[in-house]
Parts: structure tokens; C-alpha cells; sequence
């Protein structure tokens, strides 16, 4: 097989830098493997090692620093045929910390040259992630504020199949970046080396020392196997396949006529944990059921189940333009986080407008008509209770009908759910307590 | 005539699906949030891929990767998620990839309000990003435009290779509205323009007089290259400053210059009418309620709803403002866009009208600003 290198773009790197060691052992790996370069795609972000894409007769995807394995992510879903190689220098990994935990979590079919040379060489050797805190560099003091990182423990921690700490100048580095690339799953290397036009500047640091250093440290070499597991692409298509299809949305048919022949605003003033938002969505199903176009603008605040919930619903013929409601035709209280939070509504309200009060809410005075409900009387849930309140407006005939909301109940619920609340309407308009 | 109940977050996905997305990536973020969840019901079983980024710099880098690989992709997210895609942004737009972003906005500045509307982004849409190129932004009004206007973001990020943003709004995306699916109009479906799979590819070269390089995906036979360094039509670093400067205006044309074919609006025009109401998003609604009211009240005024918000459509709003003595701006924000309609428009009384304390700008304080200048 021929080399992959770009004849017409040799490595740029300065004399002696590891960088150009692995850039031929890439090289020999793919030739090794017989891969032409279009079964290729190296992604690269930012700083020396970043050249890497431009080394090389393959795909390339070239961007920000430290995202490289975010591109590669992208591409190798999509593209699942294709070798991706990412390459990165320790400052891309550091800058990515995120990414390289999760791509470790993920286990994508990827393999990540980490172009290990304990500085930032591009921008003036400043330190880095993995920096001694003994080196001499040129961010001054603050690399020996640090302590630097252990790749490999790291990806091992956060889950990476394979992970491999070797130097540059390994004689089979060509081999075992095959072996990296041959594994299916997230494979990382962590390869150090020699940056001469930063780093070694003033700091001593050779091929024997780095050897002593990672003979030092404990072994990674390849397969961690209290770590593999099923590959995450073929995982996903695997639990994907299995996924049923969404139907598309549910068409409701005109079927009633609406009790009340113009534009209806009703407000339902609750709290977290009344299913307020449910409630609402019901009675626009209701509106559609009587061919009506309705809109539905919620209120709650951020916690799930706590606060304030307030459902704005408009039921009208015509287009609704505001979907705000300034003199509601109904306002449901039911409960006295939601009044408080609407105080200024019910001023506006006028003699024909209607307040559904559910005993033990207080409502400020007001000119609308009020009809009392107690539904703790009639033996009803609190999360109940905005369903409960659809029953009264239809046993009012206010906005809805019984019909309406029955044939609201039966598009929305299923099953279980739909007896139960069919149960519950009964039991609210024949004011039978279960 | 029969209605379906949909929110704008659900009618944007089921657009994005319409349209041929098969790839989203996106990251937990109230008011965007059930975007997600409808793309993860609905692209799996269509053999697509949806996805969850560790954050929302790996959702839009997914994008991206994808996009190369030669798929419809898109993401969704609130302001503090766009701040984080403003990197990649640059990327999209700098390096020509295709890309839907679905804002749904919410009340800032920085974590806000999470459940509070506004349309507090419309500039850093625009200007967030780095070299100050420009994008596509579309601002829908209600559910049917989160649907048609979601269909037309991929179209045009397709024919122009570029970010097309959604300008949504907590207000849209999650309210549930009534919708005739059957009688929504859904333009023709665009692809990019592939460039020849027998030769090799000068990714970013272009003809004379065409402005848009062809594409072909990272994968095929064809080698690609992409940078998000200064490019030649090569894709590789240049340091040509004539082609810089050729590519960088390339950029700037190829949506400029085409900003008449895709300048969405509506416009309300009654004749000798003293003030045009412009307005934009959920604020539309109460503009249209109010230019109903002022007609029935025998005191009409002309409005213009803005659905193309970037590249600004200058001939639509001078078009729209001629013969109008004063405009009034309506924004759920402290005033952004009437920026561009007091740099079109220098001749005119431009007034405006906004607020930016997470409730809606109600018809009432709409016409009160049309009565009184
Ligand atoms: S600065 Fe360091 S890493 Fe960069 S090319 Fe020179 S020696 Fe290699």
C-alpha cells in the first residue's frame, strides 16, 4: 500500500519535534492496514498537532480547539464506514476535558492521538494539563501552582476501552497505533513527546528520560477490560431500531357545537402538582372538538413541584391573534399561589364573567359571578382537581359541554387513564362523592 | 376543517423531520428542551440519529460533524446555550456548513429566567459570532410559521451553506395552539448542490458568478477537506490576502445579495394610513390584534410583521414604510432592532415600543403607543 503523506505538504514542525515521528508512524499504520485515504477522516483541533490533517492525503475536518471530538462524534454516526482519527495536543485535551470524559463514558468507535508534550507549543510554551510543576515555562510561576494530570488514569476512570501510554520514539509506535485504530470502541493514546521549540527551550527532557518516566508509571496498554462493552453505534442503532414510530398528529374533527357562540378566555389559576397544564391542554381539545381554533399560553416557575401554575385558554371562531387574557370569561381558582399571582386579573372581570372557587381558595372581591366548588367534599385528589374543574364549566355548559369533554378525555388518555378520568368527571357532575 | 393541537417547539421538529433532518443534537435547556424530546421520538425509528452533547458546545460540534458527513442537521437551545455555540458558530458560518439552530428564546441576560419569554437575542443572533459575518435569521409568530418557517431554515442553510437560526420564543415554542395541518402551504425541499463525485473537490472553489461553493460529504470517494483556519477554495491556509479578501466578501454577498428571495413577512396595508406598526415574534400577535381594533375603531394603521429579521430585508420595510409618516417598533426586548429600521428608515419618526420583563407586550400598550406619540 502507498503512503498517505501529502507529498505537496511536508510537516511544517520545527527540527525534532516528536510531532513528525508519529506523523510517519500514522503513516505505516495505515499502510500497514491497507486503507486508502478516503476510508479516512482525521479530525483535528487547534495547535501544532492541529497540522495533522493537512500531513495527510484522507478526509479532514479541522476546527476549535479541543472540539475535535465533537466533529468526529458527528461524523462517525453518520458515517459509521469510515476510520475517524482525532488528533490533539495536551492543551486541546485539556481545554476538552469535557469532551474526553464523555467520548471515554460514550465509547464511540474513535481513535484519539493525544500529542502529549507538557506545553502549549504554538502560542509560546505555556503550561499545560499535563505540565511538571518543576518545568520552566512561559507562564512563569502558575505552572508550579498545578499539579498535572494522568490522562490515562482519567480516560481509564471515565470508562475508555482502551487507552495506551507510550512514547514517541517507540520503535512499534506504528504498530500500536494500528492496534488503537483496529479496536472497535473509543481508543485512546497518550503519547509523549518532545516540543524542542518550546518546551526543551529550558527544560531538559529526552527519549531516555521519558522512557524512565513512563516505566515509572503504571502500565496502560491497550484493552482495559473492566471496561468493554458493546460499542456506542452499534448500541444506539441496536435500541433505535426498536424505537416505535410516532404517529403524526392527532386530526380532531368538528363534531359539537360549543355552548357559548364567540370568543371564550378562561384562566386556570392553580399550583405545581394540580396538573393544571394537562387540564388546559383537555379543554382546547374540547374547543377543537367544536371546531373551535384555541391557544394555550402557560405560566410556572422553574421547580417542578413547587409554585405557582397558570394555564391561559383561548377557545374562539375566529383568529386568535394575543394569546395573553386581559377580562377573562372564566377564572378557575384553584389555588391560592396561582390567585395571588394573577391579584390584578380579577378587577377587570366583569358581571357576566364567571369564577369557578374551590372551597379553601380565596379570591379577591370582584364583579364576576362566583360558583363554589368543594371538591375535598366530593372526595376528589388535589392532583385532580383541574380535571375536576373542566367538569363543573361542563355541567355549567360554560365553554365546553359534557360531550365535548368526554370526547376531549377519550383523544387525550388511553386505557387506565382515561377510565379513571372518565370516573372522575362522573363522579364530579353527579356530585356523587367515590 | 379539522384542527390539531400542536406547541411551537413540537411543530418546529415535525418541520425539521418534514424537511429530511436526520440528525439532531441538542442539550437539556428550558424553553428548548421539548425540541429534544419530540427529535428523540421521532428520528430513531426514521433511522436518524438524535443525540444528547455533554453540553451544548458538543451538540452544535455533533452538528457540525454530521453536517460534513452530508446530513440535514439541527439544534435547539436558549440564550446561554447560544453563548456557548458562538465557537462553532464562527465555524458554520466561516467554513460554509449547514446548520438549523433553534433559539427559543428566553428572558436574559445570561441564566434569566428559564420559563419567562423575551426576544432578548435578536442582536447577538446576528453579531455573536466572530469576523462579524453575517447569518440567517427567521423569526416565526406562531405554530403553523414554526412549522413552514423551520422547513424554509433548512432549505435556505442548504442552497446557501450557512447557519439559518429559528428566532423562537418560550411564548411559541411552548404554547399549544390549533393548527390545519392539511391547508399548512410547505415550500419544495432543497438540497445542497453536489459538486461532481468523478473529480477530485476544491471544496471551497466556485465558479465565476456562482456564490456558494458544491458540496460533496466527508466519507465518499472524493477526498474533502474542511478548516475552520483562512481557507483557499483548497481548503487549506492561506495567506493570500487577495483571495482572503475575495472569500470574505463571498460570504457576505452570497446572503446579501440574495435577501429579496427569502424576506418573509406579511404586510397589512391600508392606504393613507399616518403609521406603520412593525413587529416581529410573539409580539406580532398582539401588533395584528391591535391593527384589527385600530380598523374597526375607524382610526387604521398599516403593519408589517417581519419574518426575515437577518440579512435585514431593506426593501420589504422601505417598501412597506413609504408612504407612512411614523413607525412604531414593537420588541419584546429595550430596543434592538429598531436599529436597522432607524438606519433604513432616517427620513421617518421611528417610536418605540417595548418591554422586556418576561410578559407579553399587550395590545393595550401597543395602542398606546400608536395614539400617543
Ligand atoms: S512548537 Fe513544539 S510542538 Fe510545535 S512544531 Fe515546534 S517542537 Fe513541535
Amino acid at each position: 500500500m502507498n503512503s498517505l503523506l501529502n507529498a505537496a505538504r511536508p510537516p511544517v514542525l520545527c527540527p525534532g519535534c516528536t510531532h513528525e515521528r508519529i506523523t510517519h508512524s500514522l503513516d505505516q499504520a495505515f499502510q500497514n492496514m491497507g486503507l486508502a485515504g478516503h476510508q479516512i477522516v482525521i479530525v483535528s483541533d487547534i495547535g501544532c498537532s492541529g497540522l495533522f490533517d493537512t500531513f495527510f492525503h484522507t478526509h479532514a475536518m479541522h476546527g476549535l480547539h479541543g472540539r475535535a471530538l465533537t466533529y468526529a462524534a458527528g461524523l462517525k454516526m453518520a458515517r459509521p464506514e469510515i476510520n475517524v482519527i482525532v488528533t490533539m495536543g495536551d492543551g486541546g485535551q485539556g481545554i476538552g476535558g469535557a469532551h474526553l470524559l464523555a467520548a471515554c463514558r460514550r465509547n464511540l468507535d474513535l481513535t484519539l492521538l493525544i500529542l502529549n508534550n507538557f506545553n502549549f507549543g504554538m502560542t509560546g510554551g505555556q503550561f499545560s494539563a499535563t505540565t511538571p510543576p518543576e518545568a520552566q515555562l512561559g507562564s512563569g510561576f502558575l505552572s508550579a501552582l498545578e499539579r498535572p494530570l494522568d490522562i490515562c488514569k482519567v480516560a481509564r476512570c471515565a470508562g475508555a476501552p482502551y487507552v495506551r501510554r507510550c512514547s514517541g520514539f517507540q520503535k512499534n509506535l506504528a504498530e500500536q497505533i494500528q492496534d488503537a485504530i483496529e479496536y472497535e470502541g473509543f481508543a485512546l493514546m497518550d503519547i509523549w513527546g518532545i516540543c524542542p521549540g518550546r518546551y526543551t527551550k529550558k527544560n531538559r527532557l529526552t527519549p531516555k528520560m521519558i522512557d524512565d518516566a513512563l516505566a515509572k508509571l503504571p502500565t496502560m496498554d491497550g484493552v482495559v477490560s473492566e471496561n468493554v462493552r458493546p460499542e456506542y453505534g452499534q448500541h444506539y442503532r441496536q435500541l433505535a431500531a426498536a424505537q416505535k414510530k410516532v404517529s403524526a398528529p392527532a386530526v380532531i374533527e368538528p363534531q359539537f357545537t360549543a355552548p357559548q357562540t364567540g370568543r371564550q378566555e378562561v384562566i386556570l389559576l392553580g399550583s405545581a402538582g394540580q396538573r393544571v397544564i394537562t387540564a388546559g391542554e383537555l379543554l382546547c381539545i374540547a374547543g377543537l372538538t367544536a371546531g373551535m381554533k384555541t391557544t394555550q399560553k402557560n405560566e410556572y416557575n422553574i421547580t417542578v413541584l413547587r409554585g405557582p401554575s397558570i394555564s391561559e385558554l383561548i377557545l374562539s371562531p375566529q383568529e386568535i391573534n394575543y394569546t395573553g387574557i386581559e377580562t377573562p370569561n372564566v377564572v378557575v381558582a384553584l389555588d391560592q399561589e396561582g390567585v395571588d399571582r394573577r391579584r390584578g386579573l380579577f378587577e377587570r372581570m366583569t358581571p357576566k364573567a364567571l369564577i369557578i372557587q374551590i372551597s379553601g381558595v380565596n379570591v379577591p372581591t370582584s364583579k364576576a359571578r362566583i360558583h363554589h366548588v368543594d371538591l375535598r367534599a366530593l372526595g376528589v385528589k388535589r392532583p385532580d382537581w383541574a380535571l375536576a374543574s373542566l367538569a363543573v364549566l361542563a355541567k355549567l355548559q360554560q365553554i365546553i359541554t359534557p360531550q365535548m369533554l368526554e370526547a376531549a378525555l377519550k383523544i387525550r388518555f388511553k386505557s387506565n387513564a382515561l377510565d379513571a378520568s372518565l370516573k372522575l368527571v362522573k363522579q364530579v357532575t353527579t356530585g356523587k362523592a367515590a | 376543517m379539522a384542527y390539531s393541537l400542536l406547541e411551537g417547539n413540537e411543530a418546529i421538529a415535525r418541520g425539521a423531520v418534514a424537511a429530511g433532518c436526520r440528525f439532531f443534537a441538542g442539550y437539556p435547556i428550558t424553553p428548548a428542551t421539548t425540541i429534544y424530546h419530540n427529535m428523540l421520538n421521532l428520528l430513531p425509528p426514521l433511522g436518524g440519529i438524535c443525540l444528547q452533547g455533554e453540553d451544548e458546545i458538543a451538540s452544535i460540534g455533533f452538528c457540525l460533524g454530521a453536517s460534513m458527513a452530508g446530513m440535514k442537521v439541527m439544534t435547539a437551545t436558549s440564550g446561554p446555550g447560544i453563548s456557548l455555540y458562538s465557537e462553532n458558530l464562527s465555524f458554520a458560518i466561516g467554513s460554509e456548513i449547514p446548520i438549523v439552530i433553534v433559539d427559543v428564546q428566553r428572558l436574559g441576560p445570561s441564566t434569566g429566567s428559564a420559563t419567562r419569554g423575551a426576544d432578548g437575542d435578536i442582536n447577538f443572533l446576528r453579531w455573536g459570532s466572530s469576523g462579524g459575518l453575517p447569518v440567517i435569521v427567521l423569526a416565526p409568530v406562531d405554530v403553523q410559521d414554526c412549522f413552514t418557517l423551520t422547513l424554509q431554515a433548512f432549505n435556505l442553510a442548504e442552497e446557501f451553506r450557512c447557519p439559518v437560526f429559528l428566532a423562537s420564543n418560550k411564548e411559541i415554542g411552548m404554547t399549544r395552539e390549533s393548527i390545519d395541518l392539511q391547508k399548512v402551504a410547505t415550500p419544495g425541499i432543497v438540497e445542497r448542490s453536489a459538486a461532481p463525485s468523478n473529480q477530485p473537490l476544491l471544496p471551497f472553489g466556485v465558479d465565476p458568478g456562482q456564490q456558494v461553493p458544491n458540496f460533496l460529504p466527508i466519507g465518499n470517494k472524493v477526498l474533502v477537506r474542511q478548516t475552520s483556519s483562512t481557507h483557499g477554495a483548497d481548503g487549506y491556509i492561506t495567506t493570500d490576502s487577495a483571495a482572503i479578501a475575495r472569500n470574505q466578501e463571498r460570504l457576505e454577498n452570497k446572503l446579501l445579495s440574495a435577501i429579496n428571495r427569502f424576506s418573509f413577512h406579511e404586510h397589512y396595508s391600508i392606504k393613507h394610513t399616518d403609521t406603520l406598526l412593525i413587529a416581529y415574534g410573539v409580539s406580532a400577535r398582539a401588533a395584528k390584534a391591535v391593527f384589527k381594533a385600530q380598523k374597526r375603531r375607524g382610526k387604521p394603521i398599516s403593519l408589517l410583521v417581519l419574518k426575515t429579521l437577518w440579512p435585514v430585508p431593506e426593501n420589504v420595510i422601505q417598501q412597506a414604510a413609504r408612504d407612512a409618516r411614523r413607525i412604531v417598533v414593537v420588541e419584546m426586548n429595550l430596543g434592538q432592532y429598531i436599529r436597522e429600521i432607524k438606519r433604513i428608515l432616517p427620513q421617518k419618526q421611528v417610536d418605540f415600543c417595548g418591554q422586556m420583563d418576561g410578559r407579553l407586550i399587550t395590545p393595550a400598550r401597543i395602542t398606546e403607543a400608536v395614539d400617543h406619540e
